[in-house]
């Protein structure tokens, strides 16, 4: 495996050993490389930043569910270190050319063109991007795959990160080369688009699949991690059926779907919205209720979801997407839902955090109260050079800043996702700690919580939060340095051979030892780089909390406050 | 006395007519309530109790809300 570095100033290109990075993939590589070689108070749109995109270790190889792609950068959107997760078609193309990773350094001036990255078994072009500059993703994908055959995978950007928009995600294409999959957190779509790169082709033709060390064994392992995935209720019959929509109704029964710019915990219309209710559209409609996002998931979360008219809108088309467009903008049309989610693929900007934006925006009376069509219209106005679409670029933080509104929903500027903290206090504990701003994934205590999946603490009580949600970052940041997909744990919580069966598909992989104890000792050391990052960007205790109307206001139906405190939650970060 | 009761997901077939004002006698458990809807222990995961987990033993409540869910996950 081979790092590829681009310098986007100067269009020189090398490929090189990864040396000190040696055995890193995903997540532990991208934090690594950032921790190692970006300035910790560096301008995170500025010359020194380094876009690092990997993939993980066993990316590439026949083990399920293991292409996930890891962007890693200093944030714009935070100001500290960012590694932003994707499925689609893009990681395990990369890891079967051999590369572990590409670094994107340096920028040429702000009014260089745009350009294209095509990388084959061949080489690597650098070209300018042409017709595409300024085009949503849509339109720019099928551009670049009539171009480059439509069995490329793309990563790119919209207007958003064109614009450098601290929202703007990073787009990557599916199997049918649909750009709906995103690197949507923490604006790694604007550090993108500082370097003047509109896309990324990678072509893998002539490339094989990447090959283990011990095939005999890594066939073994392999195997039985599927049955581990295809052996759980959530991964084999829950997701596939319902998508992660299901958890609509189960997180408004629990009384924790924040609606209303977070003012209540169920949301009257929950059931336009619900997993239940998608699901039946779809099928009415013709599209898919099962689909994958990379080849090789067999968990199929994904979908295909037409419009009225029977024509294909959109896919990946997620719970928290349908939550934040939905309940917390009191927007009760599933087909405005649908194309809000569409609409931020197109311009290339995260849903999350456009989904607390846009309640943030009809808190300052911006636009009214659930209707959809206006924050339709508010989101067009991204990368337009529109003042109004400059500041919703740029997320839900500065949005209450230019409206004056102080009631938003940010940890350390990102936007929260779709479980309230205060019904929800382990998630809370993840949001206020992990070094990655405002997350759920990075620490996913909503499973012991609510879904009483790898174990049972009560959500509105403190016992027992801290010591998950600590244990539970652990986990995540080995899993995204694995580059499997997160929805792995659902599986792998609830069963005694989880962590053990990839361990052994590691080994088996690179031909050494690999226990349990070192999937473990990889995300706390994950963890250790980004923590250092921050701390050395400025970052102090005092950023672990949540705003101060989460400690001030009750919660309805449960009536619960936020009641830890920043010291207190100290104990969940690694040491 | 009568309850609101929900079932999602795979449980949906599951529910009664008149789900939203359901008759149970008094006393009744949430085990029991299972046996009369013909749901067995292991397809439902998740009980809730106006929002609140609860245990098969748990006993409902006249106006009490139900819900019902099988194993899910998402995010």
């Amino acid at each position: 495996m081979k790092l590829l570095r681009i310098n986007t100033k100067t269009r020189k290109f090398s490929f090189e050993e990864p040396g000190p990075y040696a055995g890193l993939g995903g997540r532990a590589l991208t934090s690594r490389m950032v921790l190692k070689e970006v300035p910790a108070k560096c301008d995170a749109l500025g010359p020194e930043n380094k876009l690092v995109i990997a993939a993980g270790t066993l990316t590439g190889t026949a083990c399920a569910n293991s292409g996930r792609i890891s962007v890693g950068a200093k944030s714009p959107l935070t100001g500290g270190i960012k590694e932003s997760n994707s499925g689609g078609q893009f990681a395990q193309k990369l890891a079967k050319l051999g590369i572990v990773g590409i670094v994107l350094e340096d920028k040429p001036a702000d009014n260089a063109p745009l350009m294209t990255i095509v990388i084959t078994k061949d080489g690597v072009t650098i070209k300018d991007a042409g017709d595409i500059a300024g085009k949503y993703t849509y339109a720019a994908a099928e551009s670049l795959l009539s171009a480059y055959g439509d069995k490329a995978a793309l990563m790119l950007i919209g207007p958003a990160g064109e614009t450098t928009r601290q929202a703007a995600s990073i787009q990557f294409t599916d199997p049918e080369g649909r750009p709906a999959r995103a690197a949507g957190r923490g604006g790694m779509g604007a550090v993108m688009g500082s370097k003047r790169v509109k896309a990324i082709v990678l072509d893998d033709a002539g490339c094989g699949m990447v090959k283990a060390a011990d095939p005999e064994a890594f066939k073994a392992a392999s195997r039985k991690w599927v049955d581990i995935l295809k052996g759980h209720p959530v991964t084999a019959e829950g997701l596939p059926a319902f998508g992660t929509a299901i958890l609509v109704n189960v997180i408004n029964e629990a009384g924790a779907f924040p609606t209303k710019n977070f003012r209540g915990g169920r949301f009257e219309f929950v059931n336009n919205i619900s997993g239940e209710t998608i699901a039946e559209t779809i099928e009415k409609r013709g599209g898919k209720t099962r689909h994958g996002c990379h080849t090789g998931c067999v968990i199929q979360c994904s979908q295909e979801y037409r419009d009225a008219a029977g024509k294909y809108l959109t896919s990946g088309f997620e719970y928290e997407t349908i939550w934040a467009m939905g309940a917390n903008s009191l927007i009760s049309d599933l087909d405005h839902v649908a194309t809000l989610d569409r609409t931020c693929d197109e311009l290339g900007v995260d849903t999350i955090e456009m989904g607390c934006t846009i309640a943030v925006a009809m808190d300052g009376g911006l636009i009214p109260w659930g209707d959809g069509e206006a924050a339709i219209a508010l989101l067009k106005k991204i990368g337009t050079g529109d003042a109004v679409g400059d500041y919703i670029g740029n997320g839900a933080g500065a949005t209450g800043k230019a409206l004056g509104v102080t009631r938003v929903p940010v940890v350390k500027n990102q936007s929260l996702p779709a479980y309230d903290p205060r019904a929800v206090k382990g998630v809370g504990v993840t949001y206020c700690t992990t070094p990655q701003g405002a997350d759920h994934t990075a620490g996913y205590a909503v499973c012991q919580n609510i879904l009483k999946v790898g174990g049972d603490v009560d959500p509105k009580g403190k016992d027992g939060q801290i010591e998950i949600s600590k244990a539970l970052q652990i986990a995540t940041a080995a899993v995204d340095a694995a580059g499997l997909c997160l929805f792995v744990a659902f599986a792998v919580l609830d069963n005694a051979d989880g962590v053990p069966t990839i361990a052994d598909m590691v080994a088996a992989l690179i031909g050494a030892p690999f226990t349990p104890d070192d999937v473990v000792n990889l995300g706390i050391g994950v963890l250790k780089d980004e923590l250092e990052f921050n701390k050395a960007a400025g970052f102090t205790a005092a950023d672990d909390q949540l705003p101060q109307f989460f400690t001030d206001e009750e919660l309805p139906p449960h009536n619960v406050k936020w009641d830890f405190t920043a010291e207190e939650m100290q104990a969940a970060k690694v040491e | 006395m009568i309850i609101t009761l929900k079932a999602f997901a795979t449980l949906q077939k599951y529910m009664p007519e008149h789900a939203d004002a359901y008759e149970v006698p008094e006393g009744t458990t949430v085990q029991e309530l299972l046996d009369r809807l013909g749901l067995s222990d292991d397809q439902v995961r998740l009980v809730f109790i106006n929002g609140a987990h609860v245990s098969l033993q748990a006993v409902i409540a006249e106006g009490d809300r139900l819900g019902l869910f099988p194993a899910v996950g998402g995010g």
